[in-house]
């Protein structure tokens, strides 16, 4: 039978604000355990939560971007359940009223736009850390991250595959970079995507049964996941066998997700309005104001790259995913790079060692790739030592023109050293220099392989063929 | 609305409370008596009144972002029953 899978995600996004959602405390990445904490953070009795008014800016931006209708009511209410990483045994989430809702994001995949709808967007705050010791005999708690401010991000059911899947996040997290609410960064965490899975027979309208699976952080998890869930459901059904609807955990090293029995009692998570925070009520001037100052997003910049730079469109559209990509690219421009050189140097060199080094980011600025271009434009250092030079200016984020100088680089023009390099290679390749004299002209490519490879790239290469065909012709 | 045993058993699950029988028994009839006086507000005529969505007649009370000092660690942990590494421990928690 023939199969297919419905997926809907949800997207854990932490705001980029300095302090965590309801007190002062830093919201830092990486500090030592507990020490980002405070009374209010760590659910002390009678402390009192306030509203950091960044977060609802924020959110409002996010359902901007994402197509929603922002409330012009909304609450905050409590969301209950027993985990230590929530001192205070609840969350303070939105259940009923969340900050925005009904919006839309357009995602490629194969060429092919297609539409996935958002069901809301509600602000909440992010749980503690649980490090488990070393001896196991507990567990230990960590709340610097407890507080932190959260977006979730609800899509619609409209997702039926893994790549569109993947394609969603990646769209979604671009949006979020663009409009500055978060930096994503998967690998801190920042954005987290649950995904919800059902299968069914191609034709069949009811849903399947759908399990969970929480706090995918990496786009590869997210694809492997979803694959390999989808193969999971299948084969239970083909074998006879009922889907559980359950939170599942992916094991990514492992390549498998295994069922998490201890979450799946407590579902009933009891909301009730939170007494202590007060409502938001926001005008339509107000939502005005923020749409107008909303930032640039990639659909901007994709249009600004193909009328303003001339770029290609494949071009505009790879290099406005990431916007730590695209604003590198702007900062080369700005700095006078030749907008299709420095994109030819991003989607080629650049994107190979980002996904290398596995960083999301480009380790130096886009002024040093202009330089590295007028380098090449003033015939300092050829093509091909150019991408030597990139990958070195990856490693050590030094200026160009200093890895040239300390590496010794630069294009050799010295015709003394060219001309013996060429008589010695002529020396040795006594075949190649016979087919040329005999009227084989394409031979004479080898031989300025060969000087080139001697001069271990640098040689000036309009000198070198000069030079050789100068002395090639002296032996007719 | 009557409320049985199961009912109060699994809200006592809930919040984590165990009881006796004896004890089920008698919370059953006061949880009884307490959805009965609310069910009295269903008899009013509520036609023309908006619905509250929360007790407080305000609405928009922010603070600004800007970062204070947190509380040291030894503060935070002094209430603790049981401390390590500056963290809070609990019991193992399974997966």
């Amino acid at each position: 039978m023939e199969y297919e899978v419905v997926i809907g995600l949800e997207i854990h996004v932490e705001l980029a604000t300095e302090t965590k959602i309801f007190c002062d405390c830093t919201t830092a990445f990486g500090g030592e355990v507990n020490t980002h904490c405070c009374p209010i953070c760590t659910g002390m009795p009678g402390t009192l939560p306030v509203m950091n008014e960044k977060v609802v800016e924020y959110a409002i931006r996010a359902g901007i971007a994402l197509n929603c209708e922002i409330a012009h009511f909304s609450k905050m209410d409590r969301k209950n359940y027993f985990y230590p990483d929530l001192p205070k045994a609840y969350q303070v989430s939105q259940f009923d009223l969340p900050l925005c809702k009904n919006g839309y994001v357009d995602i490629e995949v194969d060429g092919k736009i297609k539409r996935i709808g958002i069901t809301r967007i509600h602000m909440e705050e992010d749980a503690g850390k649980l490090i488990h010791d070393q001896w196991g005999t507990g567990s230990l708690i960590d709340y610097n991250r407890c507080g932190v401010p959260l977006i979730e991000i609800v899509s619609e059911p409209d997702i039926r595959s893994a790549e569109e899947a993947k394609a969603y996040v990646e769209k979604v997290r671009s949006i979020i970079q663009y409009i500055g609410a978060s930096d994503c960064k998967m690998q801190e965490g920042s954005l987290r995507a649950d995904v919800n899975l059902s299968v069914r027979p191609i034709g069949q309208e009811k849903f399947g049964t759908r399990t969970e699976m929480k706090n995918l952080n990496s786009f590869k998890s997210i694809l492997r996941a979803a694959e390999h869930e989808q193969r999971r459901q299948i084969s239970e059904i083909e074998h006879g066998n009922i889907i559980v609807q359950e939170t599942r955990r992916w094991d990514d090293t492992k390549g498998k997700s295994y069922s998490m029995r201890s979450k799946e009692e407590a579902h009933d998570y009891r909301y009730f309005p939170e007494p202590d925070l007060v409502p938001i009520e926001l005008t339509d001037e107000q939502i005005s104001k923020i749409r107008k100052e909303l930032p640039e997003l990639p659909e901007d910049r994709v249009n600004k790259y193909i009328n303003d730079y001339q770029l290609p469109e494949y071009d505009a559209k790879l290099l406005t995913v990431s916007k730590n990509i695209s604003d590198f690219f702007e900062q080369a421009v700005t700095s006078g790079a030749n907008p299709k050189k420095a994109s030819n140097y991003i989607m080629g060199d650049l994107m190979k060692l980002m996904n290398q080094y596995d960083d999301e980011a480009i380790p130096f600025d886009g002024d040093k790739l202009a330089k590295l271009i007028s380098l090449v434009e003033a015939g300092t250092i050829s093509q091909n030592i150019a991408s030597k030079v990139l990958s070195m200016m990856y490693e050590t984020r030094k200026d160009p023109a200093a890895i040239v100088k300390e590496e010794n680089l630069a294009v050799v023009n010295d015709e003394s050293a060219l001309s013996e390099m060429i008589e010695n290679i002529i020396a040795q390749h006594t075949k190649s220099v016979n087919d040329y004299l005999g009227g084989n002209t394409k031979a004479i490519g080898f031989l300025i392989g060969q000087v080139m490879q001697k001069s271990k790239g640098k040689g000036n290469p309009q000198m070198i063929s000069r030079l050789l065909e100068e002395k090639l012709n002296k032996l007719k | 609305m009557k409320i049985t045993k199961h009912t109060v058993d699994y809200v006592a699950n809930l919040a984590r409370l165990n009881f006796n029988d004896e004890e089920a028994l008698k919370l059953s009839a006061q949880m009884e008596d307490i959805l009965a006086y609310m069910d009295k507000l269903n008899s009013l005529n509520t036609e023309n009144v908006i619905p509250m969505e929360h007790v407080k007649p305000v609405s928009n009370i922010f603070r600004k972002d800007m970062v204070s000092p947190s509380f040291d660690r030894e503060q935070i942990l002094r209430n603790a029953p049981v401390k390590e590494d500056g963290a809070f421990k609990v019991p193992k928690i399974v997966e």
